[in-house]
């Protein structure tokens, strides 16, 4: 018996449009499902929309119209404390990277497992073995600040995936490091996908999209006058 | 340890951990100073209910009033026979006169020397103690003793101890009402130190949030902030209250001992005074936690 998650999708968007006020439409129509363990691109021009479509995956922004389900469930239905309970399963490597400058390179990749209330000194070992393993092993006790573009995106990528999320939202992941580096965080995103995880990128980086070969959502248009749309509007849902 | 914990919002430098503690200090120097003047206000009070229970004291005229009928008499058989009298009445317990050098002495702080001589004319002063579950009914007891010696008064005392208690009661109140103001002060000042600190940690919260941390993880952090700052605002003012009182405890028993009366606290009620860091502490934490959770709760 396939379960509802397989059936839907574990992204849907269902004619969703978005808009960050009433003269700026960003997303329009944009209709897609991702099967759980898929590896999706997302492309388009900078100012696309490209990081408007994840932040409405990571629920940081609601859809003017349309709807959006996660993991089976339709988000507007769900009570703040769902929300943070399904964030948990959900890592996000930020276009900004956003770590917390206060906190060392370590203490910012445990995080996610302190917030869940999955942190004990063991898995201090965890987070050693991935961050020397995104080439950070030296950098441990560093902060932020002090921590070139390309490494606090690696410590953001490290974050990301730490707590092994169902799904993986990355923006721009490999936008401040060359391209040994990018394969190497790209492998590492394949691994993960392996083992179960749902991973969606955004990038505008068309290389790297031919290297890998997977399936790509196109965002074309998006300025005022244009709201992106999603081509092709992938896979057609299995109910539907 | 909770106060080592790892600080995933940076709120120990903002400007509110340095002046908060000494706002708490201030608020509790005020709470410990207030409650420990209606603490000892209480105890003196309690101390004159409890001596003055059960004891009646009948003053006998120097001289009957020339409207008596009994003038020739001496004061010395008006005495004995209010003292017959009294002793005659059921529920009185022993009915002794004060003698000379007792009355002497408690005159001396107001008449000085003179209070040792003879040809003042005092009234004679009997100290009665009744068994308080059987005492004599006082109007009738007074009508007795005026039979008995015209002009004798007695007193139980209740309209002076009214009037003290009353006193005892307003500062006690006035205690209260310091407390509470200093209270509500800092309630307002911690929720205006969350409601800043959220607003400069925005960021930070946000993350918090979108890597899955529940209001409530938020909260805590404010909450273990307001616990630090409490605590150390609280043992501060704590100290410099129970220097005042010590100091001030050490002026009383040394320059003002026979005028006020004493006015310390028991072991027990210093230790009460441990309460007031240990509540400002806690409504410091519990207001942090409903300012976060209220205002994070208007978000979504
Ligand atoms: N907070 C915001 N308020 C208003 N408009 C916004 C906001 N964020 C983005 N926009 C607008 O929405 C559109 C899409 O922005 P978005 O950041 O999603 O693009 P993008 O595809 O991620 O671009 P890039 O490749 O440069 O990161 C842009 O026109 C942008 O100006
Ligand atoms: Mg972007």
């Amino acid at each position: 018996m396939r379960s509802r998650v397989e059936e839907s999708g574990l992204v849907r968007f269902d004619q969703v449009s978005f808009n960050y006020g009433p003269n700026a439409p960003v997303l329009r129509d944009v209709t897609f499902h991702l099967p759980p363990g898929s590896f999706h691109f997302v492309l388009g021009a900078s100012g696309a929309g490209k990081s408007s479509l994840l932040q409405l995956m990571y629920l940081w922004q609601k859809p003017t119209s349309g709807r959006i389900s996660l993991f089976g469930r339709d988000v507007a239905q769900l009570t703040r404390a769902d929300k943070a309970l399904m964030r948990r399963r959900i890592g996000v490597v930020f276009q900004d990277f956003r770590l917390l400058d206060h906190l060392s390179a370590r203490e910012n990749v445990a995080l996610p497992l302190r917030v869940a209330g999955r942190y004990t000194s063991g898995l201090d070992e965890h987070v050693r073995e991935l961050l020397a393993w995104v080439g950070l092993g030296d950098y441990l006790d560093a902060l932020p600040p002090t921590l070139s573009g390309g490494q606090q995106q690696r410590v953001a990528i490290a974050r990301a995936v730490i707590a092994r999320p169902s799904l993986l939202l990355a923006d721009e992941p490999t936008g401040n490091v060359d391209d040994r580096i990018a394969l190497r965080l790209l492998y590492l995103f394949e691994e993960l996908n392996k083992m179960g995880t749902t991973v969606v990128i955004a990038t505008h980086n068309e290389n790297l999209i031919e290297r890998l070969g997977h399936p790509t959502i196109r965002l074309t248009g998006g300025d005022s006058r244009h709201p992106a749309i999603a081509h092709p509007p992938v896979l057609p849902a299995a109910d539907a | 340890m909770i106060l080592a914990r790892q600080r995933d919002v940076p709120l120990d430098k903002d400007a509110s951990a340095r002046f908060l503690p000494w706002l708490i200090a201030f608020m509790v120097y005020l709470a410990t100073l207030a409650l420990a003047a209606a603490i000892a206000v209480s105890n003196v009070a309690q101390a004159w209910d409890s001596g003055l229970a059960g004891k009646l004291t009948v003053q006998v005229p120097p001289s009957p009033p020339p409207s008596a009928g009994d003038s020739g008499r001496g004061q010395t058989a008006r005495v004995d026979a209010v003292l017959d009298a009294l002793r005659e009445t059921p529920g009185v317990r022993s009915a002794e006169q004060l003698s000379q050098q007792e009355m002497a002495r408690l005159l001396e702080p107001w008449l000085g020397a003179a209070a040792g001589s003879a040809d003042l004319p005092l009234p004679a002063l009997i100290a009665v103690e009744v068994v308080p579950a059987r005492a004599p009914e006082l109007a009738s007891l007074q009508r007795r003793l005026d039979r008995a010696a015209a002009g004798t008064r007695v007193d139980d005392h209740q309209r002076t101890l009214g009037r003290l208690l009353e006193v005892a009661r307003t500062l006690q109140l006035l205690a209260v009402l310091v407390v509470a103001l200093v209270g509500a002060a800092a309630v307002v000042t911690v929720v205006f130190v969350t409601r800043t600190g959220l607003s400069i940690h925005r960021n930070v919260i946000e993350l918090l949030h979108l890597i899955g941390a529940q209001d409530a993880y938020v909260a805590r952090q404010f909450q273990r902030h307001a616990l630090r700052l409490g605590l150390t605002g609280g043992l501060i003012g704590l100290a410099l209250g129970a220097a005042t009182l010590w100091a001030l405890a050490r002026w009383v028993g040394q320059e003002a001992g026979a005028v006020v009366p004493e006015l310390t606290l028991s072991q027990p009620q210093w230790l009460s005074l441990l309460a007031v860091p240990l509540a400002a502490t806690l409504v410091a934490m519990l207001t942090a936690r409903i300012t976060v959770l209220r205002t994070l709760a208007r978000l979504s």
